[in-house]
C-alpha cells in the first residue's frame, strides 16, 4: 500500500524511466526499531551522472544505500538495478562502505583488500593468477596508492584507507559505483585524489552515487542530488534540486538561513 | 622412553591433544577475528547439560545420543541467549555469559542428583577429559600401527577427533576466501553476493562440531583454551591471516604436545609424587603461550602506532 501512496506524493520528475536507470528504488521502508530510519522513499538514479544522497545526520542516508544493495533487510522496497532485480546485478555494482564500519586492525594486506574485488572472477579456490595481481596493483595506481600494496592495512592513514577502499570498487570494474562517505574523515589530497578517480568513472560513461554530508562542496563534484530526510524531499539535477526551499525541508531549523542561501544556487 | 612404552600409553593422548588443540584452533582464528570468541565458550559449557540428559534418557554414554544431546542443548542455549538478550534488555556478551553459566551448572546439579557411578561422567570428566586414559590395550610397539588387530582395539576418541579435525580443516580451505572477506567487511561481501549469514553460522556450527567431539576426550578447560589462545597468540606474531593460521596451528600443537609431557613428568622432575590432568596442563601452557608473545610478538605494538583518523 505504501509503495502506491508513495509514488503518488512524489511523481517522477526527471525522464529517466526505472528500467533505464541504473539504481531505482520503489517504496522503500527500513526500521531498526519502532521508528522507520527510511520510509517509503523512491530513488530513481540517472545514468551516467554523479549524484550526491545528502540529508542531516540520521537522516537514513546509508541506511537507504544499504537497504538497496540488499545489506539490511528492508520492511518493505524494491531495488532495480539496470532495470532487473539487485540479485541478479551484483556483478555491475560496486560498493564503498564507509571505512569505519570495518575493523583495520585485521591482519591482511594493502594488496589482498583489493583483491578481493575479484572475488567473483576467482571464486572459491581459483588461484591469484599474475594477471590478477597486475590488475590489483592498477587500480592502485589509480588511487595513487602504488608503493603501499605490501603494506599491513592498519598501518594506513585515514584517507589511505578510503583509497585501499575505493581501489576495490576499482578492481570490480562496475557500472554503478555507490560509495558511503567517501569523503568522511579524509586529507585534502585524498579527497582530491578521490574525487578525480569518480569524475574520470563518470566521464567514461560509468555511474556514481555517493552519501555526502559536506554541502559545500556539492556543487562542485556532483551532477545531481537527492535530498533525504526519513522520507524523499527532492532528487534531480544540482542547479534546480539544490536550493534554499529544498534545504529547509530537508534540514529544517538545523542550518541557519543565511547558511543556506550561501549554500544553494536559487 | 621406548617404542613398547610410548605407543601404548602415550601415543593416542598425544595425537587426540594434538587433534584436538588444532580442530579448535582453526575455526578460533576467525571467531576472535569476529570479535565472537565467547561462542566457543558458550558451545563448551551448555554441551554438558545435554550429554547428561541424553544419558538420563539413553542410559548409556554412546556417541549419537551424546551429539543429538549437545546440539540439543545449543539450540536450546541459542535460542535463551536471544531471549535474555532482549527481554532482559542487556548486551549479547552478557546474555551469553548469563545462560552458559545457568545451563553448566543445572547439568552439574543433574551430574550429582543421576546416578552416574556406573559409567565415566562426573563433574572433574566434564572439565579435565579423561585424555591420560586413552590406553591403547593392544598395541605392544612402533609395529602395532601396521597391525590390523591391534588397531582394531585403538581407543575410538582419536578416530573419532582425527575425522573431526579433517571436516574442520576442510571446510576451513573451502571456504577460505569468503570466510576471510565477510569477517574483514561484511556489508562489502553481501553486496558480491556472498551469503554471509549461514557462513557466520556453519562457522559456528564448525566450533560446535570441534567442541561436542573434543568434550568427551579432553574436557570443556582445553576446548576453551584452544579456541582463544593459540589465535590470540598467532596474531601477535604476524600482519597476514594466512600466517595467522599456520601460527595458531603450530602453538596449539606445542601447547598440546609439551602440556603433556608437562603434566606426566613435570611434578616428578621437581620432586613431587604424582602426575597433574593432562588437560589443565595443555590449557596453561597455551595460556603461557599466550603470554609470551604478548610480550615479545613481533606485533604486539600495532594499532597504537597505527594512525586513528
Amino acid at each position: 500500500m505504501s509503495v502506491t501512496l508513495a509514488s503518488e506524493r512524489h511523481p517522477e520528475t526527471g525522464q529517466t524511466s526505472r528500467e533505464d536507470s541504473p539504481l531505482a528504488v520503489r517504496g522503500m521502508t527500513v526500521s531498526y526499531g519502532q521508528k522507520p530510519a527510511v520510509f517509503s522513499v523512491d530513488m530513481t538514479v540517472e545514468p551516467g551522472k554523479m549524484t550526491a544522497i545528502i540529508g542531516p545526520n540520521g537522516a537514513g542516508k546509508s541506511t537507504l544505500l544499504k537497504a538497496a544493495l540488499g545489506i539490511h533487510k528492508p520492511l518493505a522496497g524494491t531495488t532495480t538495478v539496470f532495470g532487473k532485480p539487485v540479485g541478479q546485478q551484483r556483478h555491475r555494482i560496486a560498493y564503498v562502505p564507509q571505512r569505519a564500519s570495518v575493523d583495520w586492525d585485521f591482519p591482511t594486506r594493502v594488496i589482498d583488500v583489493v583483491l578481493m574485488g575479484l572475488y567473483p572472477q576467482l571464486g572459491l579456490l581459483g588461484r591469484v593468477r599474475p594477471a590478477h595481481r597486475a590488475r590489483a596493483e592498477d587500480c592502485l595506481t589509480r588511487v595513487g596508492m602504488e608503493d603501499f600494496a605490501g603494506r599491513q592495512i592498519g598501518q594506513l592513514s585515514g584517507g589511505q584507507q578510503q583509497r585501499v577502499f575505493l581501489a576495490r570498487a576499482l578492481a570490480q570494474d562496475a557500472d554503478l559505483y555507490l560509495l558511503d562517505e567517501p569523503f568522511a574523515g579524509v586529507d585534502a589530497a585524498t579527497e582530491k585524489a578521490i574525487i578525480g578517480v569518480l569524475k574520470s568513472l563518470r566521464d567514461a560513461g560509468k555511474t556514481v552515487v555517493a552519501v555526502h554530508h559536506d554541502l559545500s562542496t556539492v556543487t562542485d563534484y556532483f551532477d545531481n542530488v537527492f535530498l533525504i530526510n526519513t522520507r524523499r524531499i527532492a532528487e534531480g539535477p544540482v542547479k534546480t534540486t539544490f536550493v534554499t526551499a529544498n534545504l529547509q525541508d530537508a534540514y529544517g531549523g538545523r542550518l541557519a538561513g543565511a547558511q543556506m542561501e550561501a549554500l544553494a544556487l536559487s | 622412553m621406548n617404542g613398547a612404552e610410548f605407543v601404548p600409553l602415550s601415543l593416542v593422548p598425544l595425537l587426540t591433544g594434538i587433534c584436538v588443540a588444532v580442530a579448535c584452533a582453526l575455526p578460533g582464528n576467525f571467531l576472535v577475528l569476529r570479535r565472537q570468541a565467547l561462542i566457543g565458550d558458550a558451545i563448551s559449557h551448555v554441551v554438558l547439560p545435554g550429554i547428561v540428559v541424553a544419558f538420563l534418557i539413553g542410559g548409556t554414554i554412546s556417541t549419537l545420543p551424546m551429539l543429538l544431546g549437545a546440539a540439543g542443548a545449543a539450540v536450546i542455549a541459542v535460542g535463551a541467549i536471544e531471549a535474555v538478550r532482549r527481554l532482559g534488555r542487556i548486551e549479547t556478551g552478557a546474555a551469553m555469559g548469563v545462560v552458559f553459566t545457568t545451563m553448566f551448572a543445572g547439568g552439574v546439579l543433574l551430574l550429582e542428583q543421576s546416578d552416574t557411578s556406573s559409567v565415566h561422567l562426573d563433574v572433574e570428566h566434564a572439565l579435565y577429559g579423561n585424555l591420560e586414559s586413552l590406553i591403547w590395550l593392544d598395541a605392544t610397539g612402533w609395529s602395532s600401527l601396521l597391525d590390523p588387530q591391534a588397531l582394531a582395539s585403538l581407543p575410538v576418541e582419536l578416530p573419532r577427533m582425527a575425522a573431526t579435525l579433517l571436516v574442520v580443516t576442510g571446510f576451513i580451505v573451502l571456504f577460505w576466501r569468503p570466510l576471510k572477506i565477510s569477517t574483514f567487511d561484511e556489508g562489502f561481501a553481501r553486496t558480491i553476493g556472498l551469503r554471509t549469514s549461514p557462513l557466520g553460522l556453519a562457522l559456528v556450527i564448525m566450533a560446535a562440531i570441534a567442541a561436542v567431539a573434543a568434550f568427551d576426550a579432553v574436557g570443556s578447560i582445553i576446548v576453551i583454551a584452544m579456541f582463544i589462545c593459540p589465535p590470540a597468540a598467532a596474531r601477535l606474531m604476524t600482519n597476514r591471516l594466512e600466517h595467522q593460521l599456520a601460527w595458531s596451528v603450530g602453538f596449539a600443537t606445542l601447547a598440546a604436545v609439551l602440556g603433556y609431557v608437562l603434566a606426566g613428568y613435570g611434578p616428578l622432575w621437581i620432586g613431587m609424587q604424582d602426575s597433574v590432568s593432562a588437560a589443565g596442563m595443555i590449557a596453561t601452557v597455551s595460556g603461557l603461550i599466550l603470554g609470551v608473545t604478548a610480550l615479545v610478538g613481533p606485533h604486539r605494538l600495532r594499532g597504537s602506532a597505527a594512525p586513528v583518523g
